[in-house]
């Protein structure tokens, strides 16, 4: 086993890692307000790569403007689902809006297989982001390196959305405390919508990233990637911006070394070790590693 | 002009009647105050005028206009402003951040400013702490930004909620101050306090509430010396 191979193997975990962490993003400040793991989150990732497909086949329109119509539908269905689903039962507590949104993912994939067929379709992007280029001993495609930029200029991004912006401010002051912050005139709902449309947008650009990774798009594609970035935003400590991220390159440096390094046997199990993962944090870092540990008063 | 009324109020959490049946008025610029044991259900009273939880029975008046129904996020803009119960402000924000959430609804930069520097005059210690997170303030300058957040929103109605609860004797009597200075301003407020000596020594009338009644009502200057009132809540003769 070359050094090398170690390497790629590493590129390869931060690149899946990279699209664990945005998907985990839109888990965590989604929980970070209602509590509430949203599990129909990683389908939404299918229904923006769909989305892509039938705007890239059926219509002559350029990539970028698929990738942007892609983003908009899915944060549509992510806001409608929040408003129809969750929203009429969120008196009723946190388990009914989980077990809601299970509801939700099951209805999702099955509405994609009756749409689309359950059957695997093929999904190629232009060239231009599977060319590969020579970095050192590195080999990274266009695509690898628009993950990276793009978990960069999220970073970037959300921070300055949530330390400098109004709504930003408003959603740190959610998360903290939703009575307090109805006492100030702030409406939770604004923020919740905000909340899950930003998750939402994440989540289709992570299944592009992912579809043209693998090339295949089905209508499950999404579940288990989507488990897996729940687990990264845990490992990060739920509810945290940067925890999401740490877990999710975490999460996908495990699972790539695990599946490249040990012997074929056993790397057919590489979903259940990201679950291990998962367990063995939490045996020692109870609250994920950026976790707080103090609960909210509401 | 009458403030608030509340009219016969109801609230339940399930099954069990909090409040049953409060009525109270409030005069502008009138300063009440709410005493009672804990559980009486004055916080719940208070809630519910501020419209976090809702009334089963009952109306709510603000200006003569009905607020039964309004929620907490819609009647900030009007002026009803609550100060919570054990301060809750966000202890992760800086304390400048806590105050421009209280102006969350203030469009008005010069008016925001204006709020702000009246805020940092009533509570210089804010200033000094202005970039420092809420949670490392202390309890009582946690209070003070709690009163001060408030303040930030342009409140004609002030609802505060045993704002003595676990200070210093010292604090206390400064955050009592503070109420008196605003008092002398001009704000109309509800005061709900187990304090009852302090409550009573600044306020125009009382109320005094039990299990989810008001047993008894008048001039705080009298139910100060009321024997009913010295025996239950001022600890007999002082």
């Amino acid at each position: 086993m070359s050094a090398e191979y170690i390497i790629s193997q590493l590129i390869n975990g931060l690149r899946l890692g990279s699209v664990y962490a945005i998907v985990a993003v839109g888990y965590s400040i989604v929980y970070g307000i209602l509590r509430l793991i949203n599990f129909a989150h990683g389908d939404i990732m299918t229904i923006g790569v769909y989305i892509m497909l039938l705007f890239m086949t059926s219509t002559g329109m350029p990539l970028w403007s698929v990738i942007v119509v892609s983003v908009l539908v899915s944060v549509i269905v992510g806001v409608l689902i929040e408003r129809f689903a969750y929203r009429p039962l969120r008196s009723a507590g946190e388990e009914a809006t989980l077990i809601s949104s299970l509801a939700v993912s099951t209805l999702l994939q099955n509405l994609l297989q009756m749409i689309f067929s359950p059957q695997k379709k093929a999904f190629y992007l232009p060239d231009f982001f599977t060319q590969q280029h020579q970095f050192g001993i590195v080999k990274l495609s266009t695509m690898n390196i628009l993950t990276f930029a793009a978990v960069i200029i999220m970073v970037i991004a959300l921070t300055l959305v949530v330390q400098k912006t109004k709504i930003g401010t408003a959603m740190r002051a959610c998360s903290e405390n939703l009575d307090a912050s109805r006492l100030m005139g702030i409406k939770p709902n604004q923020v919740i919508v905000f909340a899950f449309a930003v998750g939402s947008g994440l989540a289709a650009l992570a299944g592009l990233m992912l579809a043209g990774e693998y090339k295949t798009i089905d209508p499950l594609m999404g579940f288990v990637p989507g488990l897996k970035a729940f687990c990264a935003a845990v490992v990060g400590g739920i509810g945290s911006l940067y925890g999401a991220v740490a877990g999710g390159l975490v999460i996908g440096v495990a699972e790539m070394l695990f599946a490249g390094l040990m012997p074929t046997s056993v790397t057919a199990y590489r979903d259940a070790f990201v679950f291990v993962v998962l367990i063995v944090v939490l045996l020692f870092w109870p609250n994920g590693i950026f976790g707080r540990s103090e609960g909210r008063r509401s | 002009m009458m403030m608030l009324k509340v009219d016969n109020l109801v609230v339940r959490y399930g099954g069990i009647t909090a409040v049953d049946g409060v009525s109270l008025e409030l005069e502008e610029h009138e300063t009440v105050a709410l005493i009672g044991a804990n559980g009486a259900g004055k916080t719940t009273t208070l809630h519910t005028i501020s419209g976090l939880l809702k009334a089963a029975g009952g109306k709510i008046f603000f200006q003569d206009e009905e607020i039964t129904k309004v929620p907490a996020e819609n009647l900030v803009a009007r002026g009803v402003v609550q100060v919570p119960e054990g301060r809750q402000v966000f202890a992760k924000l800086t304390v400048e951040e806590n105050l421009r959430l209280g102006a969350y609804l203030q469009k008005n930069k010069q008016v925001i400013r204006a709020n702000h520097e009246k805020v940092m005059t009533l509570f210089p210690i804010l200033q000094e702490r202005r970039r420092q997170a809420a949670g490392t303030l202390s309890g009582g300058e946690q209070q003070m930004l709690a009163i001060g957040r408030a303040l930030m929103s342009n409140p004609k109605l002030l609802l505060l909620d045993e704002p003595s609860m676990g200070l210093s004797p010292l604090m206390t009597q400064q955050v009592f101050d503070v109420l008196l200075e605003l008092k002398k301003q001009g704000m109309t407020i509800l005061l709900v306090e187990q304090n009852a000596y302090e409550a009573l020594t600044i306020s125009d009338r009382a109320y005094i509430m039990e299990t989810g009644n008001i047993t008894l009502e008048g001039r705080s200057s009298e139910l100060i010396h009321d024997p009913r009132v010295k025996d239950a809540y001022l600890g007999g003769d002082l």
